[in-house]
């Protein structure tokens, strides 16, 4: 096998890329060839990983102009040829190198109220919730959400309007909406209203498209669209 | 609420764009004149009635539109953007009815 060319991006919001030559192996995946460029070829170059088995969300980057997990993206499916482009996640700060600041995407699911908001207390009984309801189910289909960034970074409205909350934190406000045991729907509701909310999405699907969980945010954007209308008509917005 | 007003004034302008190509044609393979089309919508309240409807849904969608398009594409927010969208939703509805009126009378 032919040694791939990778491009890595090196600096902050300013910088270059750089190209090294790293060898391939079999079942190589993305986050394997920036380790191999750490390890071997430039100690310091800047990255983020914890578990490297898709369930921490902390080693997104772009591949090849799309946002991708790194630990569960094989290069040899992404690669151009032999040709790799690595890049930092799309409309977030750049720390360093492959490096990004997620403060902003993280304040964004506190904006839309992500916390979890019960009624009952460590004395009651345990909520039981059936788990073929569907309610249950529509929270399911959102619930895997690993906060990589990937959506956030594939979305072109955060591009256009910076104050979008973005596909993660919004559905991460329909998991919660659509769980019985949560009381603090109308303010939820009235978090996710507005011109960066669930209201500014275009439907372009791209989060859906890249979400690595197979997660449907466009969907849960649809369900808040339908439920702000529902308690807007009812008045209680 | 503009969201949800202009999803409404979108299923309005969906029947009405449907109503007005269809008069369009009629009028165009019929060789109808101007003072043919007068004639028929002088006094004629449910034409009168239906262009008002018209344009009212395009006084409500259009500015909201607008005001999508310029706050994305330029980075234009605040309320300089929202007086500006109201001035021209104003213009529209105005302009508008004072055509439909004009055809009625």
């Amino acid at each position: 096998m032919d040694a791939l060319r990778v491009s890595v991006w090196r600096g902050k919001e300013s910088g270059e890329f750089r190209t090294y030559e790293v060898p391939q192996f079999a079942s190589q995946t993305v986050l394997d060839v920036v380790t191999y460029i750490q390890r071997n070829l430039e100690p310091t170059l800047s990255y983020r990983f914890a578990c490297r088995v898709g369930m921490c969300g902390s080693c997104a980057m772009t591949v090849n102009g799309k946002a991708r997990w790194t630990c569960r993206t094989h290069a040899a499916k992404v690669a151009a040829g032999n040709a790799l482009e690595i890049a930092p996640l799309n409309h977030l700060p750049v720390i360093k190198d492959l490096v990004t600041d997620m403060t902003r995407f993280f304040d964004k699911w506190a904006q839309a109220q992500g916390q979890f908001r019960g009624e009952r207390t460590r004395k009651d009984d345990f909520a039981r919730v059936k788990p073929d309801s569907a309610q249950r189910q529509q929270a399911d289909a959102g619930i895997e959400c690993i906060g990589c960034g990937v959506c956030y970074s594939a979305c072109d409205v955060v591009a256009w309007n910076p104050d979008y909350l973005g596909p993660a934190a919004l559905n991460r406000a329909w998991t919660l909406l659509t769980d019985v045991r949560d009381i603090a729907r109308v303010e939820r509701l009235a978090a996710v209203a507005g011109d960066a909310g669930c209201h500014a999405c275009h439907t372009h699907m791209s989060c859906t498209e890249l979400c690595p969980k197979h997660i449907a945010p466009t969907a849960s954007i649809a369900g808040l669209k339908r439920a702000v209308t529902g308690a807007v008509l009812k008045g209680e917005l | 609420m503009l969201w949800i007003a202009q999803r409404a004034s979108a299923a309005v302008l969906a029947l009405c764009v449907i109503v007005h190509l269809i008069t369009i044609i009629y009028a165009v393979r019929n060789g109808l004149s101007a003072a043919g089309i007068l004639e028929r919508t002088r006094g004629n309240y449910g034409w009168f009635v239906f262009y008002a409807v018209f344009v009212a849904a395009i006084a409500v969608h259009a500015p909201i539109g607008l005001r999508n398009i310029l706050s994305e594409m330029l980075g234009w927010r605040g309320a300089a953007l929202n007086l500006l969208v109201l001035v021209l939703a104003i213009a529209l509805a105005l302009s508008g009815w004072r055509a439909a009126f004009a055809v009625f009378t």
